[in-house]
């Protein structure tokens, strides 16, 4: 129970820090309302679709799950500055539970998540967003959203945790993020991509939960790639084992990272 | 009793490349203070990080309180309190956030944390500074904040790590008046410095530490007895010195030494202000003006070259070690 509560002090201290500094909300929202505009002015023209509402209904899932999948650098950079100032070394040194301070940033940072995605969606609705799954399954895909990020955030625990320095886990964490953001299925279709990036694509993480938010805002998934296989045909059974198979792996690690980071 | 055990504690880093501990052993008595002394790389932030738990040891054992450091360090972090060597509070937050956070993380609640945050600012000077971000406090400022954020719940056992490494001499007067006002509180107090005159302020025993070896303990008297006591040190005008030398050798017993440059005379004494007092009056005879005298007290570099015949050098990390 103390445990729950040390969590819930830390999670706290994460609104606080941002509502100190603001820039920070303000920012990591302005970025993929940008992203929103650019793709949907810029490439929306020269992408046809035939989907009824045209190409942006297709391309906000994607943007919702880019933008989450940044998740994994926020978290690493966020720890990482907390390594520089000494400051896990005096969380550390407390009677609290040990796993409170990178439990509680995850936390955290899913909720900042949840002010995002909701900033994304409005703004994806101003320009012509209109999702058609029907309320449950729409609130079922932010929840996808949400716990991707939040499984993501898992691993930024642990680059954060392990990198030498706070400049290099944000370019640890975009290497990381980039090309699994573009090698999907998410702004265009997979099907223009030589063979072996179609592969890649159609199994990356990213491809299936871009194609269960589209299943699940009402969409036929167009940039898939080879209709018939397992993730295209299953995507958020396939989203949903990835999300736990990450965080099978990377909480364990993370955990065990953090007690014994020092040695 | 003992509040603070080492026992034989060897501590490597970089696999097995740098050698931080080296067999290190030493105690602290309860309601007392001690002091680890030692210069840069010595191994003093090492040995904290291990009593605080955050560390573990390579081998050796080690107790707080008379708590098992390595089998129980949950108990061991409920009765210690911690000030590292750079303050590790949240610089966007204001230090009244920061104290009232660390004091809920302590389960004191809402209320309790924010009077006891309260209590501890105004008790450190820093309730003016209280609503403001810790990026803009002084060196000082933070230090305290530090300190009052390890002394939440009162701890047991104190451990502060280079307290007073990078302040000014104000700064450091400061710090040293809220220290002893901690240890007249009867907290047991475990505390490293790089100044001989800070552990001799503060301490009542004191450790020398050297290359993750203690080399010489025993209380501040004791360890300046080994030393061999004071400098007597006077500044002349140019043609004085030759005189000067003579008297200030036949005081001491002692041939005096000469810097040049400085024109200062230099010579180890062991009665103190009575010394002194000799040199002014044979210099006042002679007719002698001295521009500067004094007493100085020794170094931690005296000490060091009184037991190792080395001075303190700053070791230059693994780079010796690797080739
Ligand atoms: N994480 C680490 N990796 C490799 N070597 C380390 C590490 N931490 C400390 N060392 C080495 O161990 C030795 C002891 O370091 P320690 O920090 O304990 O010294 P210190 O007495 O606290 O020095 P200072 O006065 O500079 O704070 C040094 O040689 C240092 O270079
Ligand atoms: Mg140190």
């Amino acid at each position: 129970m103390s445990a729950i509560r040390d969590i819930s002090i830390i999670t706290r201290r994460q609104l606080l820090l941002l509502s100190r500094v603001p820039e920070v909300l303000i920012f990591s929202t302005i970025q993929p309302v940008m992203f929103v505009l650019l793709f949907r002015f810029v490439f929306g023209g020269s992408i046809s679709t035939g989907q009824p509402g045209g190409y942006v209904q297709l391309l906000m899932p994607g943007i919702f799950v880019q933008t989450v999948a940044f998740t994994l650098a926020g978290t690493a950079s966020g720890l990482a500055e907390d390594m520089k100032k000494g400051l896990i070394d005096r969380f550390r040194s407390l009677p609290i539970s040990q796993s409170a301070l990178v439990i509680g940033r995850t936390l955290g940072d899913s909720l900042l998540n949840i002010v995002v995605l909701a900033v994304m969606g409005i703004a994806g609705f101003v320009v012509g967003w209109r999702p058609s799954g029907g309320l449950e399954n729409v609130a079922l895909g932010f929840l996808f959203l949400l716990f991707f990020g939040y499984a993501l955030s898992w691993v930024g625990v642990l680059v954060g945790l392990s990198a030498s320095d706070a400049r290099v886990v944000q370019n640890v964490s975009f290497i990381v993020t980039f090309p699994l953001t573009f090698l999907s299925n998410a702004f265009a279709p997979t099907t223009g991509m030589p063979r072996i990036l179609q592969y890649f694509a159609e199994w990356n993480p990213v491809s299936t939960m871009v194609a269960a938010c589209r299943q699940l805002f009402g969409l036929e998934n167009q940039f898939g790639a080879t209709a018939g296989s397992y993730p295209s045909e299953h995507p958020l059974t396939t989203s949903l084992i990835y999300m736990l198979i990450i965080m099978a792996i990377f909480i364990p690690l993370s955990l065990r990272k953090y007690r014994n980071y020092a040695d | 009793m003992k509040s603070v055990i080492a026992d034989d504690l060897v501590k490597t880093y970089d696999k097995g490349k740098v050698r931080a501990l080296d067999h290190l052993s030493l105690d602290v008595e309860e309601g007392t203070v001690l002091s680890v002394l030692g210069p840069n790389g010595a191994g003093k932030t090492t040995v904290v990080r291990i009593l605080t738990t955050l560390l573990r040891a390579d081998s050796g054992r080690a107790s707080v309180a008379g708590i098992d450091v390595i089998k129980n360090p949950e108990k061991v972090r409920e009765v210690i309190g911690l000030s590292g060597q750079y303050a590790a509070v949240d610089e966007i937050l204001t230090g009244y956030d920061n104290l009232v956070m660390f004091g809920e993380l302590y389960h004191l609640g809402k209320k309790q944390a924010v009077i006891r945050a309260n209590e501890l600012l105004e008790r450190f000077s820093l309730s003016e500074a209280a609503k403001r971000p810790i990026k803009t406090y002084s060196g000082g400022m933070r230090r305290r904040l530090d300190l009052a954020a390890s002394l939440i719940v009162k701890p047991k056992v104190l451990f502060l790590d280079e307290p007073t490494t990078g302040l000014d001499p104000r700064g450091r007067q400061e710090m040293w008046g809220v220290i002893q006002e901690l240890v007249k509180g009867g907290v047991t107090l475990l505390l490293t410095t790089q100044y001989l005159e800070e552990a001799d302020q503060l301490a009542d025993e004191i450790a020398v530490i050297d290359t993750g070896k203690v080399i010489a303990r025993g209380t501040s008297d004791a360890l300046k007895k080994q030393v061999g006591g004071e400098r007597l040190e006077v500044v002349v005008e140019q043609q004085h010195i030759a005189k000067t030398l003579e008297i200030v050798s036949a005081v001491s017993g002692h041939a005096a030494t000469l810097d040049e440059g400085l024109r200062l005379i230099a010579a180890p004494v062991s009665t103190g202000s009575a010394a002194l007092f000799e040199v002014l009056k044979s210099l006042d005879t002679a007719g002698i003006h001295a521009l500067d005298v004094g007493l100085k007290r020794p170094s931690l570099d005296d000490v060091f070259l009184a037991l190792t015949g080395h001075a303190a050098e700053v070791k230059t990390e693994s780079v010796e070690v690797k080739k």
